[in-house]
């Protein structure tokens, strides 16, 4: 049986199968890389690494799910409490904190005090264009989706790009009421 | 285009201190992010040893990497320079580093001088994939034959690397083995040193 509540990030983190972040970094370096190479563009790399994200957040989703224990969050504050929290804890290991939100409490930032996936990195002059971490966006974008939430996700500040850290916007664009796709008796 | 942009760089990497190489990340993340990497390398060619080949690279390039990481890190900025040396180093530092364990074996080929084998029973980047029938022998352990030959011939051993699937009696799943060949003046080499 699973705890009844909801499990902390560490508590999670401490508990799944972890691999070296190296291996992790060198990885997404080299993919990245590759992207350069093939795509040539930076904007289309842009693009590329924002749609991986993607197909990984809509799957991410379940996973995070299972096993967090987190129940529906009753308002998008909270939702982007617990991917600071929770979410970004569980998989990468690092802690964000939340803040900037505006009146209306639909547009935040998330700020990383560490970023596995940057090691090592630094931005040549012709890759100034480059948004390094466009997968992470991603993956928030299509996590939330999944959970019924529109988001535009964007980079406020980069390290890479000489900020004193890394600041994602997450606004909320709009809330899908959730559809059944099948009918009762079917 | 590349060659964009105007802001420039202002803390560099080479002053800061290099991690101890203790952090982890979860072994789902990787895994998402390899298994992005293998699907949009799918889509970037129209047959197995063309997809094999564009894994190896990126596997290549992160080797290269890990030798000059390791070896400043671990060994005080020196490198094996004998063949046994630098395939310990691989079977044993680099794996324990990089997944967490020494490799299941090492062995010398049996027909061949230039051919040894690194097998491992589960390899980490096969751990969620399942090869569709359609694409044959297809393995993805190419990603780490690639790490395998970027460490070697960056230490000044170049080597042809390839991953193969080994079926194993009374196991489910093929155990991935690491061919790898030697090139001719690494062997030559070998014998002049004695």
């Amino acid at each position: 049986m699973p705890p009844a509540g909801p499990r902390s990030g560490d508590a999670i983190f401490a508990s799944v199968e972890r691999v070296n972040a190296e291996l992790f970094t060198l990885t997404y370096g080299a993919t990245v890389r590759q992207l350069l190479t093939d795509l040539e563009e930076v904007e289309e790399v842009n693009k590329q690494l924002d749609q991986m994200g993607y197909n990984i957040g809509i799957r991410l989703i379940d996973e995070f799910l299972a096993k967090s224990n987190i129940s529906r969050c009753v308002d998008f504050k909270e939702t982007a409490d617990v991917i600071a929290k929770v979410g970004l804890k569980m998989f990468l290991g690092v802690n964000a904190t939340v803040t900037n939100w505006d009146a209306e409490g639909t547009c935040c930032s998330i700020v990383l005090e560490d970023n596995p996936l940057v090691d090592f990195v630094e931005l040549p002059d012709t890759c100034q264009g480059l948004h390094y971490c466009n997968i992470l966006s991603g993956v928030i974008r299509g996590a939330l989706e999944m959970v019924s939430m529109k988001t535009e996700v964007t980079w406020l500040r980069d390290m890479l790009r000489g900020d004193d850290s890394f600041e994602l916007q997450v606004k909320l664009l709009k809330q899908v009421p959730e559809e059944y796709p099948y009918k009762d008796d079917e | 285009m590349i060659g964009v942009g105007k802001i420039k760089q202002y803390s560099n990497v080479l002053d800061r201190p290099l991690s101890k190489g203790k952090q982890e990340v979860s072994l789902s993340a990787f895994a998402f992010l390899f298994s992005e990497l293998v699907q949009y390398n799918q889509t970037q060619v129209d047959n197995i040893a063309e997809l094999e080949r564009r894994l190896e690279d990126a596997g290549y390039a992160v080797g290269a990497r890990v030798l000059e990481l390791f070896c400043h890190r671990e060994k005080g900025n020196r490198r094996e320079t004998r063949l046994l040396g630098i395939l310990s180093f691989v079977h044993s530092t680099i794996w324990k580093v990089l997944f967490g364990k020494v490799a299941d074996s090492l062995e010398k080929g049996t027909e061949h001088e230039d051919e040894y084998m690194i097998s491992e029973k589960e390899l980490l980047v096969n751990r969620f994939i399942s090869i569709p029938k359609d694409m044959g022998a297809f393995n993805c352990g190419a990603f780490v034959a690639g790490i395998v030959r970027g460490v070697l011939d960056n230490a000044g051993f170049p080597a042809v690397v390839t991953a193969h699937f080994v079926p194993v009696e009374g196991q489910q799943r093929p155990r991935t083995t690491i061919l790898i060949k030697f090139a001719e003046e690494v062997l030559a080499r070998e014998a002049r040193l004695g």
